[in-house]
């Protein structure tokens, strides 16, 4: 059987694209002054994630990441910009303050970037032979959520649980009566 | 480095998330709402979640612990958001604003 075309050029290009995805969502998310504009931005660098999760052949978690991150986080933080005022005051001190902090945190930032990076690029990482096709199956996952990480799996039932519960507790509890 | 195969390497993934890490280190220093400070702290845990992955791609004997891993941290995340944002509106609520400048009662 003679593989498709091009098809090494096709997935790289579709990686590629997936990555610069998840870079420029996360940009956009940091850098922009409006907030609806951020939430755009995660709701693009999770997109991104999705495919990179796909990429690292697990399918199942880059529905997860489109179901929990794009359809409920990013959803309730657009409910969360409808209730209140959340767009960037005008900066207050002078100019060059503000250049200057912001130049700090832009190093800051840079070092941890070129740091993190050298560690990853540089590092000697022990490696394993890949894991063969059946270790990679949803099936797979299924089986050890209910058995070995049957505890994990029930706690984190109960913290969601007990922050929805909080969450109504304290949005409620906040409001007076006019 | 080949940019054909760069998918099969697990350096551009540990880039990727390392980017990630700083602009979500980035947003939580300049943004100044709440709000903005929650998306920063979302990119954060995505960027730990990519790590995760790709440590579990090219070097764990088991790849679904791995995938396990991730999928409580998603799980951590959105209970995460929820609580947040419950606090940001009752703060709305009592101050009028969700600027982290102006929410300064206990400054001393």
């Amino acid at each position: 059987m003679t593989p498709f075309p091009f098809s090494e050029y096709i997935v790289a290009a579709i990686f590629w694209l997936f990555a610069a995805f998840a870079v420029a969502g996360a940009a956009i998310a940091a850098l922009s002054t409006r907030v609806i504009r951020s939430v755009s931005g995660l709701a693009l660098c999770c997109v991104g994630l999705a495919g990179l999760y796909y990429f690292l052949n697990s399918p199942f978690l880059a529905l997860m990441e489109i179901l929990i991150y794009v359809g409920a986080v990013c959803v309730t933080i657009i409910f969360g910009v409808m209730l209140s005022e959340p767009d960037e005051p005008a900066r207050q001190g002078s100019e060059r303050r503000e250049a200057l902090w912001g130049a700090v945190a832009g190093a800051v930032c840079a070092a941890v970037f070129v740091g993190i990076a050298q560690l990853g690029l540089r590092g000697v990482w022990p490696v394993h032979a890949p894991a063969g096709d059946e270790l990679w199956s949803v099936e797979r996952i299924g089986v050890q959520l209910l058995t070995t990480y049957s505890f994990a799996f029930e706690v984190i039932s109960l913290v969601l649980l007990v922050a929805i519960l909080g969450a109504l507790a304290i949005a409620h509890g906040g409001r007076r009566k006019e | 480095m080949n940019p054909i195969h760069l998918h099969e390497s697990a350096a551009a993934y540990l880039v990727i998330a390392a980017f990630l890490l700083a602009a979500g280190i980035f947003g939580l220093i300049r943004r100044r709402t709440l709000i903005g400070m929650l998306i920063s702290g979302e990119i954060i845990f995505s960027a730990a979640g990519l790590n995760f992955m790709a440590v579990n791609r090219f070097m764990a004997p088991d790849p679904s612990v791995g995938q396990i891993f991730v999928l409580f941290l998603m799980g951590i995340a959105a209970a995460e958001v929820a609580i947040a944002l419950s606090i940001i509106i009752a703060v709305y609520r009592n101050y009028r604003s969700i600027h982290s400048t102006e929410l300064s009662e206990l400054n001393g």
